[in-house]
């Protein structure tokens, strides 16, 4: 515990330079006056965001849960013990169940059950976006982040009725009675009875850091397993990556897009 | 006309206040999931509907089914349907009032509910289903009133509700419509992907519905002096066949091209239903039941002699609501998510607050319509009697 905040401070506390300069991505400086007002001339600007994990490279450290708890630690994800009840924003998924059509009879038992980093993939043709009936959860069209509005949100849960990767949590319970590693005082806790999922760090983009993930994988682990990326650029790290390296997405044949890319 | 549900025997009140309990303790269990949030249900990540709207499903159906008794008196001038149109439009009310309380006990922010009018969102069947179901509500509430109270005043109904009624044939059939859209175009859950699904929806809310107005019918010939005629009733009788007749078919034709394609993802769901996966098989012996039921009652009905027999055609009825609603009620909405997308096989299985509350809803239900066939009832003694 006391290992894992100490990692989590040395995280929050490294220069955004930094970061950009590992990350390769473009500041708002980068894009000149066409940028938004509201932004700090540090906010990191992407057409449309995407990550690639390096599966390889994260089995390597298998059993490593950095991200995971970099994630749900900043942003005050309750961990609930009962599995019908948890919630999660980024989490590890045995491979036969994240790659369901990919597995076949003759792949190594041991193989299907290589845990495959999840989160939601932030699709292009989000499912969750066209059912939601208040917008409490939509696309945001400047660099596709499948945002979510907690105080909008009626809890029907239609949207994890339609995502078809299971990427969202529903608050069966009073969430805030669930964190006892601590809260976030920056990042607002949820009430009962709405959904939740990953949202890219929207507000670390903000402030010009990198996911928390990302980050943490890098930092703390030593990995590099997860590379974060404008996709529309041309030469970020992770469009290099895709047009170089072969790689895969989850249940692509759905037509959702998903913005999550596996290298293999 | 109210007054007339406020003067009545030990029976109706025995039957109010029985009813008035039931919904108090579904109030008070619904305050505890208020407090507690939904946890207190059987729902989980990986099935996240369940029971109520399931329900809201299922009752979906029966207010739609009002259309046919609607339908061939105004469309086909089928006499004896005149004394009925109005039992059924009540049915309705009831049903939609029903649906509604079901939807709203399943939201995790039920005092946002709104939302969805104030954001009103196009893409979201939900927004429609919510549009419909309000629509459908008012176009009944409208039409009894204007009908049933110039029947009272022993004048013909005024022209203009002519095209509201014959409005509200089409617009019955699309709540049941946008009610299968709701499940029918996602992507994630291959068991509902199927264009049957809101045919069948149709087919199996015009045997249940009938079946249960032929059920309403006799308890009111047997405590009133209101008969809606056994020429109805046995009309009703030949709908109700027809319409399970052509429910068996859907249904055979799903299983058809779900299990001759094999391919695994509609397979996996069908075989839970039927026989369990992963030795998880909550829902089977009921789903056999179902079928069984169904084979029964559609047996019974296509023999004139058996059907044409009020005591029987009683059971039968029983045995096509019994039927369908495991159809409808338990199988269809939580089969989806068994297996879930990610292919685990997580079980669901209301508790009793869920029960509860559910309980609390259908006795609203049976409250107003109660009291609403009271003074159908009573208004018609009137006339008859003079
Ligand atoms: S992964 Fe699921 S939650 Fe995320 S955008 Fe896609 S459909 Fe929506
Ligand atoms: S649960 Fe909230 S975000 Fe999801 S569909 Fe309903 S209102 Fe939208």
């Amino acid at each position: 515990m006391d290992e894992s905040k100490r990692g989590f401070l040395k995280i929050a506390g490294c220069s955004v330079l930094g970061v950009l300069g590992a990350a390769g991505m473009r500041t708002a400086t980068d894009v000149g006056p066409g940028g938004k007002a509201v932004e700090s001339s540090t906010t990191l600007n992407g057409k449309k965001w995407g990550m690639v994990v390096d599966s390889q490279r994260c089995l390597e450290k298998e059993g490593c849960t950095a991200c995971i708890e970099a994630c749900h630690r900043i942003h005050n994800v309750p961990s609930i013990a009962d599995p019908k009840e948890e919630v999660k924003w980024v989490w590890k998924e045995p491979f036969e169940h994240s790659f369901p059509t990919q597995a076949h009879q003759y792949t190594k038992a041991s193989l299907n059950e290589k845990p495959v980093l999840v989160f939601c993939n932030h699709c292009e043709n989000p499912p969750c976006v066209r059912v939601c009936p208040t917008q409490a959860t939509w696309k945001r069209e400047e660099d596709g982040i499948v945002m979510m509005d907690q105080h909008r949100c009626i809890g029907c849960r239609y949207c994890m009725v339609a995502c078809p990767y299971g990427s969202r949590s529903f608050n069966w319970q009073d969430p805030r009675n669930a964190l006892q590693g601590g809260i976030n005082p920056e990042y607002p806790t949820r009430t009962k009875g709405v959904v939740e999922k990953c949202n890219f760090c929207a507000e670390r983009l903000a402030k010009g850091q990198e996911p928390a993930c990302v980050e943490a994988c890098r930092k703390s682990a030593g990995a590099g397993a997860l590379l974060f990326g404008d996709l529309e650029d041309p030469e970020s790290e992770v469009s290099k990556l895709l047009s170089e390296r072969y790689s895969i997405q989850r249940k692509p044949g759905l037509g959702t897009k998903p913005q999550v890319y596996y290298l293999v | 006309m109210l007054e007339k549900a406020l003067r009545g025997g030990r029976y109706y009140w025995t039957l109010i206040g029985f009813l008035s309990l039931a919904m108090f303790v579904g109030l008070l269990a619904y305050l505890f999931q208020m407090r507690e949030g939904l946890t207190v249900t059987g729902l989980s990540r990986d099935v996240p509907w369940g029971f109520y709207i399931a329900q809201f499903t299922f009752l979906v159906g029966v207010a739609a089914s009002a259309v046919m008794v609607v339908l061939p008196y105004y469309l086909h001038n089928h006499k004896s349907f005149g004394r009925l149109t109005v039992l059924g439009e009540f049915l309705a009310i009831a049903a939609c009032g029903m649906c509604m309380l079901f939807v709203f006990v399943d939201m995790g922010q039920p005092m946002r509910v709104l939302n969805v009018m104030l954001y009103p969102t196009f893409n979201s069947l939900m927004f429609w289903d919510f549009l419909v179901l309000s629509g459908y509500l008012l176009l009944n509430v409208v039409i009894s009133q204007v009908t049933f109270g110039a029947e009272r005043k022993g004048v013909p109904p005024p022209r203009w509700i002519k095209p509201v009624i014959v409005l509200s044939i089409p617009w019955a059939v699309s709540i049941h419509t946008v009610t299968a859209f709701l499940y029918s175009g996602l992507e994630a859950r291959a068991f509902w992907m199927t264009a049957i699904l809101a045919p069948r929806f149709l087919a199996s809310a015009f045997a249940s519905g009938p079946s249960l107005l032929i059920i309403l019918c006799l308890i009111v010939r047997r405590f009133t002096k209101f008969d809606p005629g056994k020429d109805a009733i046995r009309t009703l009788s030949q709908i109700v066949t027809y319409a399970l007749v052509i429910n068996v078919f859907f249904v055979a034709v799903e299983l058809f091209t779900g299990l001759y394609s094999r391919i695994p993802e509609h397979v996996e769901h069908f075989e839970y239903l039927f026989f369990g996966l992963e030795g998880k098989h909550a829902l089977v012996p009921w789903m056999w039941t179902s079928q069984l039921l169904t084979f029964a009652a559609l047996i019974v009905l296509l023999i004139p002699k058996l059907r044409k027999n009020e005591k029987i055609l009683l059971v039968t009825c029983f045995a096509v609501i019994s039927s369908i609603w495991i159809e409808k009620g338990l199988g269809m909405v939580i089969t989806g998510f068994i297996p879930s997308p990610l292919g685990s096989v997580t079980e669901y299985w209301p508790t009793p607050p869920e029960l509860l509350i559910s309980l609390g809803i259908y006795a609203f239900g049976a409250l107003v319509l109660t009291v609403l066939y009271k003074i159908a009832t009573s208004v018609r003694e009137e006339i008859e009697l003079g």
